[in-house]
């Protein structure tokens, strides 16, 4: 059960993401994308969810990810993202609600190299009950 | 031209297990449930499962590409509301479509259709980009 003071309360990342051109080439080949002098607009994802794992699993916050599914998400993108962008992330737990046993969560992640935001998304998350 | 009410061209992406390896680890979500038959039988979903953020990047790859590459896209959206299930050995179709919402300029929305064997699998898909 996720500790309901954590709503409307925002958490650091644990550590700074570096993004590399193999990552984005990696992320770009699989939707059959050849230019990868930016990352596709879906990159982001791939640190916001790790992010998440890490600030969300931890026990003040409580979120079960073994049961974890993922309800929605929206990107609202400042710039493209290129290789050598070095992102702090934080996770903002904006809502929890209690559906039919499940818990969902809605938060938010901002993307900054370093004082500049390139990315906010937000995810719903639904830990099934 | 581009105008409200316009249908942009159809486009089929075909996902297959091979597709889930390497969007888990180009993406770093290894859940078991986008590779491993008997783990997702055993959570009780009906075979191996898309990631729902695979879709989405295919989505995406539709949009971008109508719109002039992957820098083109300011907002977007999209709910996973129903599974795209991989059995093995099959290539299953993500079909994508969209229609053009709104027009300012060089901004244009985009609501997206995508749907796999028939079924909708994204809800209320949408994208802001710029042309």
């Amino acid at each position: 059960m996720i500790n309901p003071d954590s709503v409307g309360r925002t958490f650091k990342g644990v550590e700074e993401v570096t993004v590399t051109q193999p990552q984005i080439d990696a992320f770009a080949a699989v939707i059959g994308e050849t230019d990868t002098s930016v990352a596709p607009p879906t990159f982001s994802i791939r640190i916001s969810l790790s992010q998440y794992e890490s600030i969300l699993t931890q026990p003040e916050i409580g979120v079960d990810w073994t049961r974890l599914v993922h309800g929605d998400q929206k990107f609202e993108i400042f710039r493209p993202i290129v290789a050598g962008d070095v992102f702090t992330c934080s996770a903002t737990i904006e809502t929890l609600r209690i559906a039919a046993g499940n818990e969902i969560i809605s938060v938010r992640s901002d993307l900054y190299n370093g004082s500049e935001l390139v990315v906010t998304s937000w995810s719903t998350l639904v830990v099934r009950g | 031209m581009i105008e409200v009410g316009m249908t942009l061209p159809e486009k089929v992406f075909y996902i297959d297990r091979a597709l889930l390896k390497a969007y888990a680890d180009a993406s770093g979500d290894q859940n078991p449930i986008h590779q491993n038959e008997e783990f997702a039988l055993s959570v009780g979903l009906p075979n191996v499962i898309s990631h729902g953020m695979l879709t989405m990047a295919l989505a995406g790859k539709y949009v971008t590409e109508w719109a002039g590459g992957s820098a083109s896209v300011r907002e977007f959206s999209a709910r996973f509301i129903k599974p795209v299930i991989v059995p093995a050995g099959e290539k299953v179709d993500l079909t994508v479509i969209a229609t053009v919402t709104e027009v300012d300029g060089n901004t244009v929305k985009l609501d997206i259709t995508a749907t796999s064997a028939g079924i909708k699998v994204l809800g209320m898909a949408k994208a802001v980009v710029v042309k």
